[in-house]
C-alpha cells in the first residue's frame, strides 16, 4: 500500500487505501494473535455467579506474567500495588473489551483478497488503537529499543519480523498523518 | 518513542501551561516506551483531553525527552478515567498523587 489518503469533506470524510492480498493476509493473521492473547486471558478469570447476576465483571488483579499481555495491559499505578491490584480488577474486562472491539472493526474492514479500505474518522481511531495494539506485541516481543535499526542482518531470526513491524510503523504512522487532517 | 516520517516542529514549554501543574491530587503521567511514535502520541493527546496541536505535542516531546510526563491532573476519579482511555489507546500510562 501506498499509505492513507482523504477522501470527501466534513461528514462525508474517509480515510482510503489500498492493500495487497499479502498485506491484508499478514495484517488479518497478527490483529487475530492479539485477540487471541487477549482471549486467553479473559479465559484465565471465569465469569462467576455475582457476576452473572449483576452483569459486572470483575478482572484479575494481578498482572499477566506474559510480557507482551502486560505490555497491552499495564499498571494503573506505581506507587501502591493494592490499588494496583484494585483498578486492574476493576477496569480489565473493559481495557481488553475496548482492544477486541477495535480489532473487529479491522477484521471486518480487511477485504481478504486485498483491495480498498475505506474508513469513517470513527473506525480510523479504531484501526489506529488495534494498529498501535499490534505494534506494541510484537514490539516487545521482538525487544524492539529506540536503537533497534531499520534492518537486522539477513541472518538474524527476528530479521523478517522486524520487516513487518517496520510496515505496521509506516502503516499506522501515514493513517495517523491522514486522521490528523480530519481534527 | 519513535518517529519515522516526520518530527514535530512547533515548541511550546508545557511549564507556561498551568492545569497540569495546578493544585489538584492526582496526576496521569504518560511513560515514554520505544513503540508509540510521535504523531500517535500527540494525535491521542489531543483526542482524549481535546488539547490544541501545540499543547499536545509539547507534552509528547516532554515524554520523549525526559522520560515521562504529566498530561493530566484532577480527582482521583477523573484520573482513572483519563488512565483507562489512555491504556485503551496503548500509551504506557501510570496515576500517582502530587
Amino acid at each position: 500500500m501506498n499509505g492513507w489518503r482523504r477522501s470527501g469533506r466534513g461528514g462525508r470524510a474517509r480515510l482510503v487505501a489500498t492493500l495487497e492480498e499479502q498485506e491484508s493476509i499478514v495484517l488479518r493473521g497478527l490483529v487475530g494473535e492479539v485477540v487471541g492473547m487477549l482471549d486467553g486471558r479473559e479465559a484465565e478469570t471465569p465469569t462467576d455467579e455475582l457476576a452473572e447476576l449483576t452483569g459486572m465483571r470483575t478482572g484479575p488483579s494481578k498482572r499477566p506474567e506474559d510480557r507482551v499481555l502486560a505490555r497491552l495491559l499495564p499498571d494503573f499505578t506505581m506507587e501502591d500495588a493494592d490499588l494496583a491490584s484494585g483498578l486492574r480488577s476493576l477496569h480489565e474486562p473493559a481495557l481488553i473489551e475496548a482492544k477486541k472491539q477495535a480489532a473487529s472493526t479491522v477484521l471486518e474492514a480487511l477485504p481478504p483478497e486485498g483491495g480498498r479500505v475505506e474508513l469513517t474518522p470513527d473506525q480510523a481511531d479504531e484501526w489506529l488503537r488495534a494498529l498501535n495494539d499490534v505494534r506494541l506485541a510484537l514490539g516487545t516481543a521482538l525487544d524492539v529499543s529506540e536503537e533497534t535499526p531499520e534492518e537486522l542482518p539477513d541472518d538474524d531470526p527476528r530479521s523478517p519480523h522486524l520487516g513487518v513491524y517496520h510496515w505496521l510503523t509506516f502503516v499506522q504512522d501515514s493513517l495517523v498523518q491522514a486522521r490528523m487532517g480530519l481534527l | 518513542m519513535s518517529a519515522p516520517l516526520s518530527s514535530p516542529t512547533t515548541q511550546v514549554d508545557p511549564a507556561l501551561d498551568e492545569d497540569v501543574s495546578g493544585d489538584t491530587p492526582w496526576q496521569a503521567i504518560v511513560w515514554n516506551d520505544p513503540v508509540n511514535l510521535m504523531s500517535y502520541v500527540t494525535y491521542v493527546l489531543q483526542k482524549i483531553f481535546g488539547y490544541p496541536e501545540p499543547k499536545a505535542t509539547a507534552l509528547m516531546l516532554d515524554v520523549h525527552h525526559k522520560g515521562k510526563a504529566a498530561v493530566s491532573s484532577g480527582d482521583k476519579d477523573k484520573i482513572e478515567g483519563d488512565v483507562a482511555k489512555l491504556h485503551a489507546a496503548g500509551l504506557w500510562a501510570t496515576m500517582q498523587r502530587t
